[in-house]
Order: structure tokens, then C-alpha cells, then sequence
């Protein structure tokens, strides 16, 4: 057995498993589909005394719609989130970033929550809720808190969520422009592995093909995902012509802090940065043009 | 040291199975090692090679990226499942010889798993969906190309049975 020891806890309901972290504090942790912590646990990176379970609690997996935006319990199974065809068509970056989530016995397990708690600074799904601005309602014994993405990751594999908190679910918001197009784009060694760099991109058009509202965000070059407003709002009032793509894709990458590893030097990723962020918002807008 | 033991029931391959297991016991350590179903290979133990493959009510999941414990209360099929009642293989198994879908059979269960799991849900897939459903196990000998052969040959093969 490779894991340490550890106790066990299934919780039949969002309640029970926010008993259970409110007694063991920071010695528990929250286990759904375990796609990122097991391997963290075989590699004894994390050895917690507990694990509460939530992958019974049938009240935290749901995809369900506002006129604003998207609800997706934080148990959804990232399977669950790719087949929706609603979601996809109301929220299109989260299929397009699902795409690259590891592989299908991965996604069969893996959740939303867990993705986003795991808060690996190069995963998808982090990229996708940074850039368009995703609420995230953390509950606890003390009462529920919504915070934006933006707030919740505070670095590399790191939220500010307390030990005795559990991501209850996610709001994405729908953007009622017509012309609305998004595109998310990833360069990794193999797919299905961690990127090296992860561009993610949505924009609306006006009648006239102006760019009316855009945000844009790249993972693997920092801490956290980053999203660049600054950098989207200079497209404002743009056609997005290929020369204004590029310029923003230059100032992303000048933004950005990326680092280096066995896989990609800094250089490296902040050309890829570069690149995919201007393609990205290439592919948005042929998209958004067609729509 | 002594480790609390956790009692589950897990249906395996049609027969349900009770036991006592420590709560960091993997999903695939159980059935290698407690149950003896040894056709689940187990590679990598942290997700990344996809050797370890099994359905879990029917979807392919890595069971090194499961405890135990956690397939309480649900269905897991091995590949010792995959073969006829009578122990014949089945026509997938039998497409992998075919087409030289093999070589050391590391790979092959999680393999066998992943294009059983394609074939079900999609009697006739094409080659990108078949490379998509083996994108998450790795092969070291035959390079994939008679793998994808193996799962276009068996798709064929059960449409005509049909």
C-alpha cells in the first residue's frame, strides 16, 4: 500500500460532511472522485488522519440554470459536465477546457470541486472558472460564503478555503450576447497531461463584428491562473483584426510570471504564452463571427 | 500498527464480494492481492499509465485512483470479466489476437477495458473516437496501431453478429 494510514468517513449529506471537518479541522481532508489527491497520497506529498467522503452526498452533483448563469454542484462528475448539452451551449469554454482534463477514466471520476480545490495553477478547469469570473459558494457548520475565482485561489495548489469548509457548488456565467464565441487552447508533452501552457478566451461582437465584451486568461505561467481585464478591455471597440490579437497576446505574456521546470523553461512558456493567448482569442472570434 | 478495517460489499464480475480492508487499500491491490483477479495490472499507482483499468458501473476508471472503500456499494468488472461464460474469449479478446494487438500484454487489460467500455456505448466508432477512448494508456511495444486495428476489427465483427 503506498498511501499512509489514514481514518475514513463516507457523509450521507453536505450537513454530516461538514460535521465531520468541523471536529477533525485541518487533520481531515475532502475526498469525491480523488483523481488529484490520490496520486498527492501514494506520493505522500499529503498524509491527512482523515478522509471525509462526499461522494455519496447526491445533493452536491446537479447542472442546473439561472438566467445568468450556470449552477453545477461541486460533486458533478467532469463526464457529467462534458455530455450537458445545455451547459455546453450556455457555458461553451467549459466542454472546450473539459476537452483536455485527463482522460476519459479520469473524467469519469473526477469532479468539478475537486479540480478547482486542487487548484494546480496549469489545470483547465481552474483557467476556465479565472477567466469568466466563476462564483464559488463554500459551506461550512458556520453558514455558506460566495467568493470569485479570482479570490479563492491564493497560489500554487492553494484556496482560501478554511480546513472546516466544502465547495458546495459553482456558479458560470452566461453571457446573453448572441455572438458570443469561446475557444481554449493547451500545449502539454502528451494530451491529457498537465499543460505547459493553457490559453482560455470569450468574446462577444456587436452587428457591426465590434468587440463589445472579452476576457482572456492563461494557466501554467504563475501561481494561480491568471486572467488579464486590462488586456481584455484594450479589445474593446476592436474588430479583433489578427494584428490586435497579437498585440494583446504580447502584453498577457509580458504579464505573465511563468517559471521553469523539468518540462518548459520560463522563455519557453511565455513564448507559448504569447501564442496561445493570441490564438485563443483567434479562435473566440472566428467563432463568435460565425455564431 | 494496527489499522481500523472497514467492511464493504463490492460486486465484482457478477458476484458480490463482503470484506474487512484498511482504508488506504486501493481499489486494484484488493483485486490483485485479496481477490487474486491478477489480470488488472497495476503500473504507475498514480494515475498515469491507465494499466490498472476496471468499469465501475460500467465506465472505465483507473482503480489505483480509488480506495477500496470507496467502490462499496457499486459494480466493478476485470477483464477476467470481459471473457464468455465458458472462459472463451470474447470477440474483442479475439480481435487483439488477430491483429497482433499485443506484444508483452502489459498494457492489454486497461487497453481491453478502455475499448470495451468504447465499444458499448458506440457500436461503430470511428478511428479518432477509438484513439481518444486509448488516450489515457500507454503502450510500450506495439505502438498503438494494431490496438486501434484490434478495436476497428471487433467493431466490425459485432456488427455482423448482430
Amino acid at each position: 500500500m503506498k498511501t499512509a494510514p489514514f481514518e475514513y468517513a463516507r457523509a450521507a449529506s453536505l450537513a454530516e460532511a461538514c460535521g465531520l471537518l468541523a471536529r477533525h479541522g485541518d487533520s481531515a481532508k475532502i475526498i469525491a472522485g480523488g483523481q488529484s489527491l490520490m496520486p498527492m497520497m501514494a506520493m505522500r506529498l499529503l498524509r491527512p488522519a482523515w478522509l471525509v467522503d462526499i461522494d455519496a452526498v447526491a445533493a452536491l452533483k446537479f447542472i442546473a440554470f439561472e438566467r445568468d448563469f450556470a449552477r453545477t454542484g461541486a460533486g458533478t462528475r467532469q463526464c457529467a459536465l462534458e455530455r450537458d448539452d445545455t451547459l455546453a451551449a450556455r457555458v461553451p469554454l467549459l466542454r472546450q477546457a473539459l476537452a483536455f482534463v485527463g482522460h476519459v477514466q479520469t473524467r469519469n471520476r473526477g469532479t468539478i470541486g475537486g479540480s478547482l480545490a486542487h487548484a494546480d495553477p496549469s489545470a483547465e478547469l481552474p483557467l476556465a472558472a479565472q477567466v469568466l469570473g466563476a462564483r464559488i459558494v463554500l459551506r461550512s457548520q458556520k453558514g455558506a460564503r460566495t467568493l470569485d475565482a479570482g479570490q479563492f485561489f491564493s497560489g500554487p495548489m492553494a484556496t482560501i478555503a478554511r480546513p472546516d469548509e466544502c465547495l458546495e457548488e459553482i456558479h458560470w456565467p452566461i453571457w446573453s450576447e448572441k455572438r458570443t464565441g469561446s475557444a481554449f487552447t493547451e500545449i502539454s508533452v502528451r494530451h491529457g497531461d498537465f499543460a505547459m501552457v493553457a490559453a482560455a478566451a470569450q468574446v462577444a461582437l456587436d452587428a457591426e463584428g465590434r468587440c463589445t465584451r472579452a476576457a482572456l486568461g492563461l494557466g501554467g505561467v504563475g501561481g494561480t491562473p491568471l486572467a488579464f481585464p486590462k488586456v481584455a478591455a484594450r479589445l474593446l471597440g476592436t474588430r479583433l483584426e489578427d494584428a490586435a490579437v497579437q498585440e494583446a497576446g504580447k502584453a498577457a505574456a509580458a504579464e505573465s510570471e511563468p517559471g521553469s521546470d523539468l518540462h518548459a523553461s520560463a522563455e519557453y512558456r511565455r513564448h507559448l504564452a504569447r501564442v496561445l493567448a493570441a490564438r485563443a482569442l483567434r479562435e473566440a472570434r472566428d467563432r463568435a463571427r460565425a455564431a | 500498527m494496527n489499522e481500523d478495517l472497514y467492511t464493504i460489499e463490492v460486486e465484482v464480475n457478477g458476484r458480490r464480494r463482503s470484506a474487512q480492508v484498511p482504508a488506504r487499500l486501493s481499489l486494484v491491490d484488493w483485486l490483485r492481492e485479496e481477490l487474486r483477479l491478477t489480470g488488472t495490472h497495476v503500473g504507475c499507482e498514480h494515475g498515469v499509465c491507465g494499466a490498472c483499468s476496471v468499469l465501475l458501473d460500467g465506465e472505465p476508471v483507473r482503480a489505483c485512483l480509488m480506495y477500496t472503500v470507496q467502490a462499496s456499494g457499486h459494480r466493478v468488472t476485470t477483464v477476467e470479466g470481459l471473457a464468455r461464460s465458458d472462459g472463451s474469449l470474447s470477440v474483442l479478446q479475439d480481435s487483439f489476437c488477430e491483429t497482433h494487438g499485443l506484444q508483452c500484454g502489459y498494457c492489454t487489460s486497461g487497453m481491453l477495458i478502455a475499448a470495451q467500455a468504447l465499444l458499448d456505448a458506440n457500436p461503430n466508432p470511428s478511428e479518432a473516437q477509438i484513439r481518444e477512448a486509448i488516450a489515457g494508456n500507454l503502450c510500450r511495444c506495439t505502438g498503438y496501431q494494431q490496438i486501434v486495428e484490434a478495436v476497428r476489427l471487433a467493431a466490425k465483427r459485432l456488427k455482423g453478429a448482430r
